[in-house]
């Protein structure tokens, strides 16, 4: 039997941002799937406040948890009734403000219909960054305790990546944030990334440890950036 | 309450439309179904003189007796035999009949429906993408299955069903005018009686079984919808809302089912009562007319046995009824979609070559296009793309860089302007051939559910083995495959859920490389991939696209980083164009894009 993850151990702290970069197929999606326990850990535990999450009931865990997955998924109905769909009554204000830090608001009050524009199944008649953000802005509007990102920027160029995230660290405030990406520039400022390889992990730091002592880091990094930008952001 | 009447008045209207347009569709089996109802009639032939000759035998009997008694000869025993022969082989020859009759039915109902099921497929490929805005994927599938399933089965045994029907109506009434005339118009009475209260039930029930094909389809999208995306639906805790919304429907489903299915079940019981009226009137006169001796007992046995035969074909036609409702209320929804708007296909002047003859020079003149007429996303496009040039369109996101490729593919048509191939308008040619040219990798990763040896075969059906793995060790998939249980022979299940997002974006990769197409579309196609295995697919791209038209979409600006030609795309506008170094010099929107990666953030 092989296992798509092996002996991962870390701990993500509430008010802090935990990254995972890796290659494909490294498991990083697999690692931030079992938190809200699509999967249960054949060996192993992970805890939530100390608590095995496998002793906490689904729902209650899922509460907790704005989960917005790597292939965004809408469906048929309104971008009110998408970006409400984790909160039945959320009222207008959370809505609304859910769309504002997502960057949603500008593409939606440009439809005719504003909030109340149709969504086709799958929200096949939105654009690939338009979907992700109204993923992005589904899980906002819990304000959940964990945030679970997976890999859910990479439909978006680079400055609504920058804004968006600058926006959201106002309103995580204390939540713990998890962040899968594949850009460097995303996950630049967290305060622990993960470096997954083949399943196990390949180091832990923050961007300049790792650019110094990690040699996987090293080539994701080089394979984006050039020089002159690494010296950049380690200045 | 008068808006449901008028809507029950078009109800009616559409039933005998969608009556009419099944039947002129079931014409194009004519031959086969002459040849049914030829063996039809002649099985019901048999059956319905059956009675008539038993009653020669009855008749037979008893003037035996009569003669007996008064001393003659007594019964005849050599005349019944051969009566009961005749009888014997006439049932026979029925039955084989009827054999036949239902085995060229089977067929021909089922060729029907594989023909409707195709032409629904086929149809479906030829819809405005804009069709699906609006509807459930699962909702269009259940015509295909759902509805063309309820038609073919009902179809099947009510056209025997009424064929049978008919002929035994009219053969009996032939029989028993032969037997008393005055009998027959007394059985007649029920037939107005029986006609009336068919049309009222069919009348009020013909709503529900609409309703009920309708809530099918909506039951079918639900659930297909749902399972799509039921990682959502877990996560966000929203089991109970989609179990009550699923009840919901699943309630309506149930109730117009219920409907439709009682009341057109009251028919038979109705049917039966009206047919036993006559059958007393029968036998009141049938006794009378036997006491005065104006008839023969024999044939009072006969006429009541045909009596009976004449009601069980109008139990039979309620019967019928149901199912005839059914298959028009599936028919209804079927020739629907059929009849709905399409692409046209065909180039109307097409262009002097063909469209695998194109060298790949892409020019957009002044294209301006919108989803709705009243919001444009591109106004006014132009560029101009030399043949083997990589081109990369670049730009925030909902700035119109896929819209720009549904355009090239025709998945849309522009609203004003043009876009041209090597100087041919792109409307000169067929909608599928033209496709045929591009090779594309899209933003939503489309893979089936089969091994992954078919679905990167895909691209081209008549490639080896080989090919297909030289394909895949191009696009750097080679080595997950190999590492997957069952290798290349790994099923993917239906949502290819079963690998990771990155992976399946590298098949699909392989796919378009194995197709090799004149012109490639990258749009988003390594969005998923870590950005050192796609710096070693994009080596193998560039050898691919060499010598051929590319257009690549990214956010990921390192992934474009050495196109051709970048186009800067904001708000439907091309705003800068250049190559990398250039824009990054100019310092506009690209090099503020570019440089606000690395900005501070928290
Ligand atoms: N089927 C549709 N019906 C109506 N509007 C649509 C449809 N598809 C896209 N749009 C709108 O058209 C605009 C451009 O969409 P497009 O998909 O071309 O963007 P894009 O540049 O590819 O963005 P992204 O980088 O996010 O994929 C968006 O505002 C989007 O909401
Ligand atoms: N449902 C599943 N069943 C079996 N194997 C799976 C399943 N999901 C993923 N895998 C395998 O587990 C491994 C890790 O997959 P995972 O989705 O976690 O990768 P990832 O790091 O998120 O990759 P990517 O960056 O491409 O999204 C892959 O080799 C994948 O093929
Ligand atoms: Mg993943
Ligand atoms: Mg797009």
């Amino acid at each position: 039997m092989m296992y798509p993850l092996n002996n991962i151990s870390f701990t993500a702290k509430p008010g802090e941002t935990t990254a995972f970069i890796g290659s494909t197929g490294s498991g990083k999606s697999t690692l931030v799937n079992l938190i809200p326990r699509f999967f249960d850990v054949t060996e192993g535990s992970i805890t939530l406040d100390g608590v095995d999450i496998r002793e906490v009931e689904k729902e209650e865990l899922r509460k907790n948890i704005g989960y917005v997955p790597q292939k965004a998924v809408l469906f048929s109905g309104t971008i009110a009734s998408n970006i409400a769909y984790g909160c039945e009554n959320a009222s207008e204000d959370t809505i609304e403000e859910a769309a504002e830090i997502s960057q949603s608001k500008e593409f939606i009050m440009a439809k005719p219909n504003k909030y109340q524009s149709s969504i086709a199944q799958g929200g096949a008649n939105v654009s690939g960054g338009q979907k992700q953000r109204l993923s992005i802005a589904r899980a906002i509007a819990r304000h959940p305790k964990i945030y679970v990102f997976d890999d859910s920027f990479s439909a978006l160029d680079f400055k609504t990546d920058a804004v968006l995230r600058k926006e959201l660290s106002k309103v995580t405030g204390n939540s713990t944030v998890l962040i899968v990406a594949q850009r460097i520039s995303t996950i630049l400022h967290a305060d622990k990334i993960v470096v997954l390889d083949e399943g196990k992990i390949a180091g832990i730091g923050t961007h300049k440890e790792l650019m110094k002592n990690n040699e996987v880091y090293r080539q994701i990094a080089s394979s984006q950036l050039s020089q002159a930008d690494i010296e950049a952001t380690l200045a | 309450m008068a808006h449901g009447a008028m809507k029950s008045g078009e109800k009616a209207k559409n039933f005998k439309k969608s009556l009419g347009k099944l039947i002129a569709y079931i014409g194009n089996y004519k031959f086969g179904l002459i040849a049914v109802m030829v063996f039809a009639i002649g099985s019901t032939v048999f059956n319905v003189v059956g009675p008539k000759i038993l009653g020669n035998a009855t008749t037979e009997i008893f003037n035996g007796i009569m003669s007996k008694l008064s001393g003659g000869s007594g019964i005849n025993f050599d005349a019944i035999a051969r009566i009961i022969l005749l009888l014997l082989v006439l049932y026979v020859v029925s039955a084989v009949f009827q054999f036949i009759q239902g085995f060229l039915m089977t067929g021909i109902s089922q060729k029907m429906c594989f023909k409707l099921r195709k032409e629904l497929i086929e149809k479906i490929n030829r819809m405005p993408m804009n069709y699906f805005d609006t509807r459930t994927y699962g909702e269009v599938l259940s015509r295909i299955t759902n509805d063309v399933d309820t038609l073919g089965q009902s179809l099947n045994q009510s056209v025997t069903q009424l064929i049978t029907s008919v002929t035994t109506i009219i053969g009996i009434t032939y029989m028993m005018f032969t037997i008393s005339p005055l009998l027959t118009v007394i059985t007649f009475v029920i037939l107005p009686l029986s006609v009336f209260m068919m049309s009222f039930i069919v009348k009020k029930s013909q709503r529900f079984f609409r309703d009920q094909q309708a809530y099918l389809g909506k039951v079918n999208g639900q659930v297909e919808e749902i399972y799509a995306g039921h990682n959502i639906v877990q996560a966000f805790n929203r089991e109970e809302e989609v179990i009550a919304e699923f009840k919901a429907t699943n309630k309506k489903l149930y109730e117009s089912a219920w409907k439709s299915q009682y009341l057109s079940g009251l028919m038979q019981p109705i049917m039966g009562f009206v047919g036993n009226l006559g059958y007393v009137a029968v036998a009141i006169v049938g006794g009378i007319l036997a006491a005065k001796g104006t008839i023969t007992v024999g044939n009072i046995q006969s006429f009541i046995a045909n009596v009976k035969q004449f009601t069980q074909p109008i139990g039979q036609m309620a019967q019928v009824s149901n199912m005839l409702q059914s298959a028009v209320a599936a028919a209804e929804r079927v020739f629907e979609f059929l009849d709905e708007e399409e692409e046209e296909q065909k180039a109307e002047n097409h262009a002097p070559i063909k469209a695998c003859e194109l060298e790949g020079n892409v020019e957009f003149e002044h294209v301006r296009f919108g989803y709705n007429p009243d919001k444009i996303i591109l106004k006014d496009f132009s560029a101009d793309i030399k043949s083997g040039q990589k081109i990369a369109i670049v730009g925030p996101t909902g700035a119109g860089k896929t819209t720009i490729i549904k355009l090239l593919m025709r998945f849309y048509d522009v609203n004003d302007g043009s876009i041209k191939i090597d100087g041919h308008n792109i409307k000169d040619f067929d909608r599928s051939e033209l496709r045929e040219v591009f090779g594309m990798v899209l933003q939503d990763t489309w893979l089936f559910k089969g091994t992954i040896m078919e679905n990167i075969r895909y691209g081209r059906l008549d490639a080896t083995d080989e090919e297909v793995i030289a394909a895949a060790k191009a696009a750097h998939a080679h080595h997950f495959i190999m590492t997957l249980p069952g290798g290349y022979d790994m099923e993917l299940n239906e949502e290819a859920s079963n690998i990771s997002q990155g992976q399946k974006q590298l098949i699909t990769i392989a796919r378009a490389i194995l197709a090799d197409n004149r012109i490639m579309i990258l749009d988003e196609a390594t969005s998923s991939v870590d950005t050192r295995t796609e710096e070693r697919i994009q080596k193998a791209m560039d050898n691919l696209t060499k010598g051929r038209t590319s257009f690549v979409i990214a956010h990921r600006l390192s992934t474009i980083r050495d196109a051709d030609l970048i186009l800067v795309l904001k708000d439907g506008d091309v705003i800068e164009q250049g190559n990398h170094e250039e824009l990054l010099r100019k310092g506009g929107f690209y090099a503020e894009l570019y440089n606000s990666q690395f900005e501070q953030t928290a």
